[in-house]
């Protein structure tokens, strides 16, 4: 049995349609990656398979659970932890999971050592009755990972985990959910729009404007697109682009992607006709992957927002 | 490394709602523990109320009232007031919740939205309730004969009181995201609702567009029966009873004080519904 199975699913808001006709399977104990840029549908597309949202078309299953018809059987499999910080600030950390264990009705016995449990694997136990509001970013973010486990569900969602920390505190974020997938029997959906934190997932799909344009190990992902990236600046990008068959304009540059860059580019500067002012090569990654399946890169999407009419694109914020 | 034990959540049971139910109001009483100052600072405006508005006013009606205090009248009135105000400051932890997203670890769980929202309201009543007892302390300084059965009915008035007051507030705010929206909100229901209730005046002799809307206002039926309870164990002549706490009539009939709280109660529970129904609705 696949942990999530989506088919057909689509989802509107008026005339905004956030997602449009989505099908894909995660597979039970994967750690599974949903990318895009702001605005693609990832959060619309994970709201709906935790019971918070309610598609337009299509089904899916969380758990082996209909996400329309048996809403509280998939409630009682998932564990979720959002965007934005959903702490009781006032309590303390162990208040609060607490309150998770009374909400979800786990048998009394098992809430004291699962609780420490789950407050040791995230590094917080010395903290528990320290009341939330005195902890930093980092660590309220780890408290909702250990508050989402509790209940030992099977899916844990993971909606941007690690969006609005610094880089090291997200470093250690992903250590915990490296440690958590070795522990714990679970299957991981979670949705970044760091291309580098994708490369921590077995699975990425890659979502733009409400459809799924990619799905496959980063690795072949990468593989797909070509070995090496070259990125030149010239005199005439225009001209450039019309004699490199191929060849994308980005805010870098021209890119070019071949199979070994460091014997192409010597050939470039003889044969271009064009000078060239500057010349760099890079090993795909996944931001390369993603060039080659939206024809931008996720930071032009990020800056320029989606390319749609100015009433479109501020509908599009609703996710 | 230890493995960890599995848990196995049961399937949803009333066992389990009212767990739920118990949780959302525990937390609310800590949070209102935690925060004794507002508690006891909620005091100021029935202190203002009774002993400045009263007193001062009690210069001016000297006479009017006979052999009574206007202090003793308005308190039954007061102590409404002060429940309304409570009440409907309780409801709006709600919109604090949604606000900070705590709101959300709560629908998302496996219990019916009914359990969450009825978690709330018992919490505003049982809040609201609690400051009612620091209210009718202040009894003792204005000559209400505060029997322990006076006491106990009283209390059980303002419970009763406060459960379709927090409902009212639930109702009012399902919708609010912001807590900005929801103080300029609850401005233009809390002093009109007061106003008009026959708190802080008589019934007797009102002029007929006033005497419609105080029948109108469901807070009028609460503020009769405190009233009638107080004057119950007051030793007054019949025509000062007559114009200080005259019967609330509907056509010429006299309704009875259980007719009144049952009008609460049916209020109440149908504010609660609809507080239910506005959390209920999914995107």
């Amino acid at each position: 049995m696949n942990a999530v199975e989506v088919r057909g699913l689509t989802k509107s808001y008026g005339a905004v349609e956030a997602v449009r006709g989505v099908d894909f399977d995660v597979r039970t104990g994967e750690t599974f990656g949903f990318l895009g840029p702001n605005g693609a549908g990832k959060s619309t597309t994970i709201k709906i398979l935790c019971t918070l949202a309610k598609a337009t078309g299509g089904s899916a299953s969380v758990a082996g659970f209909d996400v329309q018809g048996q809403r509280d059987d998939v409630r009682r499999h998932i564990g979720l932890v959002f965007q934005d910080t959903t702490l009781d600030t006032y309590l303390s950390a162990e208040m609060n999971l607490r309150f998770h264990a009374e909400l979800y009705g786990m048998p009394r016995e098992s809430v004291q050592p699962r609780l420490q449990q789950v407050l040791e694997m995230v590094g917080l136990w010395e903290r528990r009755a320290s009341k939330v509001l005195t902890f930093s970013g980092g660590m309220k973010r780890r408290l909702e990972i250990a508050r989402g486990l509790m209940h030992s569900p099977r899916v844990l969602f993971l909606d941007e985990p690690t969006v609005g920390l610094d880089p090291q505190t997200r470093a250690s974020i992903w250590d915990y959910i490296e440690r958590l997938r070795k522990e714990e029997d679970i299957t991981i959906f979670l949705t970044t729009h760091y291309m580098d934190e994708a490369e921590h997932c077995d699975r990425i799909a890659i979502m733009d404007e409400g459809k799924l344009v990619a799905l496959d190990t980063p690795a072949a992902l990468k593989a797909s697109v070509g070995t090496d990236r070259v990125t030149i600046r010239t005199d005439d990008d225009d001209e450039a682009l019309v004699r490199l068959p191929g060849a994308i304009r980005t805010s870098e540059g021209v890119v070019i992607n071949v199979e070994d860059g460091e014997a192409y580019v010597p050939q470039l500067f003889e044969s271009l006709g064009v000078p060239i002012t500057n010349v760099s090569i890079s090993r795909p990654s996944l931001d390369d992957v993603f060039l080659s399946y939206t024809g931008r890169t996720i930071r032009d999407t990020e800056s320029a927002g989606p390319q749609l009419p100015p009433f479109m694109a501020a509908g599009r914020g609703h996710r | 490394m230890t493995t960890i034990a599995a848990v196995a959540i049961p399937r949803r049971s009333i066992t389990l709602d009212l767990r739920a139910v118990k949780i959302v109001m525990q937390r609310d009483l800590i949070r209102t523990y935690q925060d004794r100052t507002r508690f006891v600072s909620a005091l100021v405006q029935p202190l203002l109320f009774l002993f400045v508005l009263g007193s001062g006013l009690s210069s001016l009606t000297k006479g009017s009232t006979g052999p009574i205090d206007l202090r003793t009248f308005m308190y039954p009135g007061i102590l409404a007031t002060s429940t309304l105000f409570t009440a409907m400051f309780s409801a709006m932890s709600i919109v604090w919740d949604r606000e900070f997203g705590f709101l959300r670890e709560m629908l998302v769980a496996p219990v019916r939205r009914s359990s969450i929202i009825l978690g709330k309201a018992l919490s505003g009543a049982t809040i609201a309730t609690l400051q009612g007892v620091l209210v009718l302390l202040l009894g003792f300084f204005v000559n209400v004969p505060l029997t322990p059965g006076l006491a106990v009915q009283l209390l059980a008035e303002v419970f009763l009181l406060s459960f379709t007051l927090t409902s009212l507030g639930l109702a009012i705010v399902s919708r609010i995201t912001q807590v900005q929206t929801v103080m300029g909100l609850m401005q233009v229901f809390l002093l009109p609702l007061s106003f008009l209730s026959g708190a802080l005046y008589p019934l007797s002799n009102l002029p007929t567009w006033l005497g419609i809307v105080v029948r109108l206002n469901p807070l009028t039926y609460a503020v009769h029966p405190i009233r009638t309870a107080v004057f119950d164990r007051l030793t007054l002549p019949d025509s000062v009873r007559a114009q200080l706490n005259p019967a609330i009539t509907w056509f010429g009939w006299s309704v009875p004080t259980a007719v009144q709280l049952l009008l609460v109660a049916t209020i109440g529970l149908t504010l609660f519904v609809v507080a239910v129904a506005q959390f209920q609705k999914v995107e």
